[in-house]
């Protein structure tokens, strides 16, 4: 056991955990945020996509004590003060969703990639959402409310 | 996942301390490969090292003709960097193009060509790029290092600490994508530098990254696609899975030699 310690959506988090915990399991299951899901077995579909300090990875490829001391960001820290992120209400808006299972992941990823690359087109998008699988299909309007999000907050 | 014992060193002295005293360990770098196979319970390990937040590992230096990369830089800080992308862009190009962004958040250069996956991306351009493998032990030039499928030079207590990668003249890495994998069903990096010329395959060899001879002195030749057009290389000693026979990957090489030329 291994007491692992972070900064989870800007308060602190801890917790005595076996050696081999996922951080996605810590986030999960120690702290109750479940809005971080776990699509697949392999690491592929990116619905565990969190940021660790400040940058998109997937919390299913990480363990929790590689993120000692770390500040994460989950889909439940997007929201601030009641009002929804950017990206969250282009989401809304633009039906960026079907079942809703990808949907952390995918506006984890995007708001990373909005940050990165603040001057998108259509292209940059489809690519850069490769580690996203949605099983709706739904990529249309997902890269529409991520374009549309860009606009929002240039 | 099977039990194993987590350890986080302070220092790379540390980190080896650890490897030199435990049963079956396993380092851990980006964590990329190494948590999807532990996930599977296709490996158990004693004891996992995480080097990965090793600051004394992360960094690029670009100093005289080459440009330092320290073994725990990240894909996409090596995608990113100015001094990569001015000196060595076909290099800044491949790491932008390994895995997603997410795992090019973790994804390390010293994980990547130690794993030595026969798909990776790395090793060719490690191999075409004529690098310097630098060790806590020694130098292993890039053409002593790749042993074959998941097999290298590094002895079980050995650390890769950085690479050297000399500036070419000309170069350029073009990708075969598996369609559902993304992974390179075959990627060649061709270079032109002080070395001469090289032409080196990922993805597609049996027994992981190796160079086209008969291409490389063609191109030294005449640096041209037209030069590497008519050059197959055989498919026997090529892999034949579902996703494409020795055969086809054959024919990719060519075709991607080509159009890397062509890039370049």
């Amino acid at each position: 056991m291994t007491v692992v310690s972070m900064t989870v959506n800007g308060k602190p988090a801890q917790a005595d955990v076996e050696d081999r915990t996922l951080l996605v399991n810590f986030i999960r299951e120690e702290l109750g945020l479940t809005g971080t899901h776990v699509g697949c077995d392999t690491s592929q579909c990116g619905a565990c996509v969190i940021h660790v300090n400040g940058r998109a990875v997937k919390a299913c490829a990480m363990l929790a004590g590689q993120a000692e001391g770390a500040d994460i960001v989950t889909v439940e820290g997007l929201a601030k003060n009641g009002e929804l992120h950017p990206v969250q209400k282009a989401f809304r808006e633009h039906h960026g969703l079907q079942c809703g299972f990808c949907t952390p992941g995918m506006m984890m990823t995007a708001v990373d990639l909005i940050r990165r690359k603040p001057q998108l087109d259509e292209h940059t998008v489809r690519e850069e959402l490769e580690g996203n699988l949605c099983r709706c299909t739904g990529y249309h309007n997902i890269v529409k409310a991520i374009l549309a999000a860009s606009e929002d907050m240039r | 996942m099977y039990q194993f014992n987590y350890e986080r060193p302070a220092t790379l002295a540390d980190a080896q301390a650890l490897l030199a005293k435990a049963d079956d360990p396993k380092l851990l770098a980006g964590g990329q490969t190494l948590i999807p196979t532990l996930k599977q319970r296709l490996a158990m390990p004693s004891d996992v090292i995480d080097i990965g937040a090793l600051k004394e590992l992360s960094f690029i230096r670009a100093e005289g003709d080459a440009i330092m990369i320290g073994a725990g830089t990240k894909h996409y800080d090596v995608a990113e960097n100015a001094d990569v992308k001015k000196h060595n862009p076909a290099l800044a190009a491949l790491a932008g193009m390994i895995g997603d962004p997410a795992v090019r958040h973790m994804g390390t250069l010293g994980g990547s060509i130690a794993n030595n996956d026969p798909a990776a991306d790395y090793p060719a351009a490690c191999l075409a790029l004529d690098a310097k493998i630098h060790t806590t032990k020694r130098l292993i030039e890039a053409d002593e290092f790749f042993k074959g499928m998941f097999e290298t030079a590094l002895q079980p207590d050995e650390i890769i600490k950085e690479v050297t990668f000399p500036h070419p003249e000309k170069a350029a890495y073009e990708k075969f994508r598996n369609p559902a994998s993304r992974y390179a069903m075959v990627g060649v990096f061709v270079s032109r530098g002080p070395w001469g010329v090289r032409v080196a395959v990922t993805g597609a060899g049996q027994n992981g990254v190796f160079r086209v001879k008969a291409m490389e002195e063609a191109l030294a030749k005449n640096w041209s696609p037209d030069s590497v057009a008519s050059i197959k290389v055989p498919s026997t000693d090529l892999l034949s899975d579902l996703h494409g026979s020795a055969e086809y990957r054959a024919h990719l090489i060519t075709v991607m030699a080509k159009r890397a030329v062509a890039a370049s």
